[in-house]
């Protein structure tokens, strides 16, 4: 199953990720982003793919487990 | 399916990659081939004035696709080598090698190039577009010396930052009166004026260059109000220009970018998209031909090119808005939608003192929210982009911001860095 994995320290708050797929990726106050859930579907996974990828920074990554 | 079907992508910077990866997320398994002109590993242009700029990022950091992932992805690489032209007719793209590339679908990805300074003396004057251009200048920064940034947009601004970080003392000379407001209103511009008096950075602004003499480590540039600055190494950040000249004889309309429909396909010719920097396409909500130089921009007009290759049945039109990001001093600077349209503004929050944080929202006659801008302030440009895309009202809009910074405070000077020990 896919899980999402986020480097919290390299995130700068630019919120494409929130803007492309705002069911499992949000932002807190410090502007740093939150996984809301860390488990998805491989249904999900092409369209969290192109969130993830839409990262300036590359921070977020999809992993098998 | 796709079986069989080439796409030939050419301009292998984040535009071009990330259409070369979206290909394969919406499915498509016929051959994905990325040819770029420059020999680097493609690499991201961001960091090119901020972090790679001062040091503090290698090269590696700005890496795109390495080869490993390329390979994983079934994207075959072709870099160090131009495309030269494109035969639309027999549909092939031809390379600078004497060798060509026959395609389905084509997607031109090409970018822009730094507008040429048009002042050349011996030597010392820089822009900043490409690895090697941020690399040789941040050698001349090392140096001792006074820099002079000659443009006050969002790169003259990031540089001019980066620049003044490395202990260097730097002037910004601009023609206009406030450089960003072209973006944000010269109201609101003003603020990123003193933004750089603030941190010690002069400016000369609503002045021109005449011209600049001598070579590194000893130029003068003269300015048109008659008075004249030294500096060791001067920057030239004047804008860019589409790189769309090797498209001259393809028939393809071209009028400062390659000229597409609302589904990012070339004018008359369907098989061809153009991305990123380099197209102008037909916006179906604002109803014009616009040529956007935003890296989220690119990024999204990829992915959805990918997905009408992919998808011929169900072609997307794209509508994006507008999102860039720019980072000077203690500024986070987001902008969405689209301010300048605006005939009013309110600001909530600061843009004085040390990493301040505030919104400005922007709004016309009937009372639309146009655009916002923020500083420091990630969580209110997530809603207002929110806002922006679903057409909020200006009052709803400003509502909310205001309810956010009651629920969370502003949280002064003392905390610089986020994220860490999580
Ligand atoms: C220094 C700098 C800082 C920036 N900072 C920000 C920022 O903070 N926020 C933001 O939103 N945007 C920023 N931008 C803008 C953003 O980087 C661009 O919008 C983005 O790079 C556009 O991507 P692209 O792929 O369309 O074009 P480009 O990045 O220009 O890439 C085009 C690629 O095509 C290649 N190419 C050109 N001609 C040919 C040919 N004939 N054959 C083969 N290959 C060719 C080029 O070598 C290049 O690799 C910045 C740009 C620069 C230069
Ligand atoms: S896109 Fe990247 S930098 Fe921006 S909020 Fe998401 S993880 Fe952070």
């Amino acid at each position: 199953m896919p899980v999402l994995k986020a480097d919290f320290a390299a995130c700068q708050g630019y919120a494409n990720c929130v803007d492309a797929a705002p069911t499992v990726y949000d932002i807190d106050d410090d502007g740093v982003v939150v996984l809301l859930r860390e488990r998805i579907s491989e249904e999900e996974r092409p369209h969290i793919e192109e969130a993830a990828r839409s990262c300036p920074v590359s921070a977020l990554t999809i992993e098998d487990e | 399916m796709s079986g069989g079907r080439t796409v030939v992508v050419v301009g292998s910077s984040i535009g071009g990659v990330r259409t070369a990866q979206a290909l394969r997320s919406e499915g498509f398994d016929g051959r994905v081939v990325l040819v770029g002109e420059e020999a680097e590993l493609p690499y991201d242009k961001p960091p090119l004035s901020k972090q790679f700029l001062s040091g503090q990022w290698d090269a590696d950091r700005t890496v795109l696709l390495t080869p490993e992932a390329a390979e994983r992805e079934g994207i075959e690489l072709r870099i160090g080598v131009p495309a030269t032209r494109l035969d639309v007719a027999a549909k092939e793209v031809h390379l600078a090698d004497g060798t060509s590339l026959a395609y389905d679908s084509a997607v031109i990805a090409t970018g822009a190039s730094a507008r040429p300074s048009p002042w050349r003396p011996e030597s010392g004057v820089h822009v900043v577009r490409t690895m090697a251009d941020s690399r040789a200048l941040h050698e001349d920064l090392r140096r001792e010396g006074p820099v002079v940034v000659v443009g006050g947009g969002f790169i003259g601004a990031e540089v001019a930052a980066t620049a003044s970080g490395l202990g260097r003392e730097v002037t910004v000379v601009d023609p206009m009166p406030t450089p960003i407001g072209r973006v944000v209103g010269p109201e609101i511009g003003q603020y990123f004026t003193e933004l750089h008096h603030r941190h010690g950075v002069a400016t000369r602004f609503g002045v021109g260059v005449e011209g600049i003499e001598g070579s590194a480590g000893d130029l003068r540039v003269r300015l048109t109000d008659g008075t004249e600055l030294a500096a060791a190494t001067v920057v030239v950040g004047i804008g860019a220009v589409p790189n769309d000249g090797w498209l001259a004889d393809s028939g393809l309309p071209i009028e400062n970018g390659v000229m597409c429909d609302e589904y990012s396909r070339a004018l008359d010719a369907p098989d061809v998209y153009a991305i990123g920097d380099v197209a102008r396409w037909f916006h179906p909500g604002h109803r014009e031909y616009l040529r956007v130089e935003h890296w989220t921009n690119a990024v999204e007009q990829g992915v959805c090119a990918a997905h009408n290759i992919a998808h011929p049945d169900d072609l997307r039109s794209y509508r994006p808005v507008e999102y860039v990001w720019s980072d000077q001093y203690d500024w986070k600077v987001q902008i969405v939608g689209r301010p300048t349209r605006g005939t009013r503004h309110e600001l909530v929050g600061e843009l004085t003192g040390v990493k301040p944080r505030a919104a400005v929202l922007y709004t016309d006659e009937d009372g639309h929210l146009l655009g916002v801008v923020t500083v420091n302030w990630p969580k209110a440009l997530v809603q207002c982009r929110r806002m922006v895309t679903e057409q909020a009202s200006f009052d709803e809009a400003l509502g909310k911001v205001k309810e956010l910074a009651a629920a969370a405070p502003p949280r002064r000077a003392a905390s610089t860095d986020t994220g860490g020990g999580r």
